[in-house]
């Protein structure tokens, strides 16, 4: 969507292709995020599978219903440099059904929604930091604040065309700074705030189950081809193309730089290091895609795969609870992909600018890519902790400890998971307490 | 008579059933177990971080035996437990004061 509005003799018309290409993308966007639930969902304990699997769920329902009332305006919409506003859009109303986002081939609708699935997921990227212990009414809070005072100006800055991030020249194609960095720092920001799980570093806190993080990270991979290759809104010139290329390319790296690192380092290639790689490498080929080569892709790939494997550690060093890594995946990894188009660019691709190992090996890449990042990593660090600070105050972030350790899905969702209960099942095979349960079940039917 | 026990890897099994039947014994009881000896279980690693894991899988065996024979049943179940590896498991024996079959009422070495 960085791609910037060209000026054709014609006015562009509608163009079915891209448009029915388009509404695919948006589809395999949103599948992306109950994606997210299961790569999450599996990594927590039995006790706390259903609150992960509800905290990206919930985002599907709050951030479409406010992209609709005034979230497309508000980041799309034509303003300043910081935000935006077109009081047209506000619920959608007065925009033509084959009304065309201006200088492509797709109906507003078209962008919007697309757009729209990139909000829903964004909140939800953050919530695998805060694993097993938010209150799940204060989360829902956090994600509708988040996505109105966080996401939606940060979109404005990188992706509108009147934003000062889009301006400077600064390149994300498919969302590291906006959805990556500013997951990562926005994770990183409310940990600080609301602190460790209970028994962190102490008690084991193995994923349980695998078999689901797998089934998400490939969820996840499959959805991402519509995230970045949609990103050029529509396919003309090669460019989706090239970007789908590079994103399988990227990710097939860094799975294995990841699992080469773990095998030097910990002996064994892990399940849970082939997914973490994959996505890893996912992460920082989206801003990067469009503007390297499937060889610069490649080595996108297998420097991200290292980096984020080597930062995974970093939350026992320095001590603070990213319970499943958004810091160490979403965020370095957003910044490797973002800052390294500034050395990979071939100014032949998305745009003609071209990263230190192209072109006229120039820096002024880099320091575009340099301010775009660390922008979008402050902004979001703290913004997103002041939020999480205020909602602790008022509403409480936390659950109360003794149901953090009895299993958050009981306090906050009157479910389980699974039904480990009896060998028979039922209740002629079960014990006096199932069947005592079932009768009562059958008096609250009555 | 008495209670042998058995507590050994679950791999084993079926070697440990053959060699029994071919004893002579019409019946055991087999029950999942958990559990560490010497070795304290194994290691593993998610994203850099280690866990020991303690209690590693076994299968416990029970099998009701008259006392003459006893001994020879507990050689019987070594011999096909044994990998000579760390991690093979322990049997042991119990004096049992009777037993009956349930369908029948029998009781004492005819319940066997």
């Amino acid at each position: 969507m960085a791609a910037a509005i060209t000026l054709a003799a014609e006015a562009p018309r509608l163009s079915s292709a891209n448009t029915g290409f388009m509404l695919i993308c948006s589809a395999l966007v949103l599948l992306m995020t109950p994606g997210l639930a299961f790569f999450y969902g599996g990594m927590v304990r039995v006790k706390s599978t259903l609150n992960m699997l509800m905290m990206s769920f919930i985002s599907i329902g709050i951030v479409t219903l406010l992209w609709v009332l005034y979230g497309f305006s508000l980041a799309f919409g034509s303003g300043s440099a910081f935000i935006g506003w077109n009081a047209d859009w506000l619920g959608l109303s007065h925009i033509g059904l084959t009304e065309l986002w201006p200088g492509y081939t797709i109906p507003v609708f078209v962008f919007m929604v697309f757009q729209m699935m990139f909000a829903i997921i964004t909140p939800a990227l953050i919530s695998g930091a805060l694993a097993d212990r938010v209150k799940f009414s204060a989360w829902a809070l956090f994600v509708a604040l988040w996505a109105t005072v966080v996401y939606i100006p940060v979109a404005h800055w990188v992706w509108a065309s009147d934003g000062w991030a889009f301006k400077l020249g600064v390149i994300d194609f498919a969302g590291g700074t906006a959805v990556h960095i500013n997951a990562g720092a926005a994770a990183l920001g409310v940990i600080l705030v609301i602190g460790k799980r209970v028994g962190f570093k102490k008690d084991p806190m193995r994923p349980h189950s695998l078999p689901l993080v797998m089934l998400g990270a490939g969820l996840l991979w499959f959805g991402w081809f519509g995230f970045n290759a949609g990103s050029w809104l529509g396919n003309d010139d090669g460019v989706g193309a090239l970007m789908f290329v590079n994103t399988q390319v990227a990710t097939a790296a860094a799975m294995l730089a990841w699992l080469a690192y773990e095998k030097i380092r910990h002996g064994a290639c892990t399940t849970l290091g082939a997914a973490s790689g994959a996505v890893a490498g996912l992460v920082a080929i989206t801003p990067s895609g469009g503007a390297v080569s499937p060889l610069g892709a490649i080595a996108v790939g297998v420097i991200a795969g290292v980096a984020c494997a080597a930062a995974v550690g970093l939350k026992f060093k320095f001590g603070y609870d990213d319970s499943l890594d958004v810091v160490g995946v979403h965020m370095v990894g957003g910044i490797v992909g973002s800052l390294l188009i500034g050395f990979f660019a071939t100014g032949k691709g998305q745009s003609d600018a071209a990263g230190v190992f192209y072109g006229d090996h120039s820096f002024d890449q880099l320091w575009k890519q340099c301010a775009g990042v660390f922008a979008v990593l402050a902004y979001s660090l703290l913004a997103s902790a002041v939020l999480a600070f205020l909602l602790d105050k008022t509403l409480g972030m936390r659950v109360p400890e003794d149901e953090e350790v009895s299993g958050i899905d009981q306090s906050q969702h009157a479910e389980t998971a699974y039904d480990f209960s009896g060998t028979g099942g039922g209740v002629v095979g079960g014990s006096t307490a199932q069947a005592l349960a079932a009768a009562k079940i059958k008096k609250v039917d009555a | 008579m008495r209670l042998i026990t058995a507590v050994v890897k679950p791999h084993r099994l079926d070697e440990i059933k053959e060699a029994l039947q071919a004893f002579g014994v019409h019946g055991l009881t087999v029950t999942e177990a958990s559990g560490y000896g010497r070795q304290r279980g194994h290691t593993e690693v998610y994203r850099g971080a280690e866990y020991t894991v303690d209690l590693v899988p076994k299968i416990r065996i029970e099998v009701l035996a008259e006392d003459e024979d006893a001994e020879q049943l507990i050689d019987v179940i070594v011999k096909a437990a044994r990998t000579g590896k760390i991690g093979d498991g322990k049997v042991w024996s119990l004096p049992v004061e009777t037993a009956v079959r349930v369908r029948t009422g029998e009781r004492g070495p005819d319940a066997l």
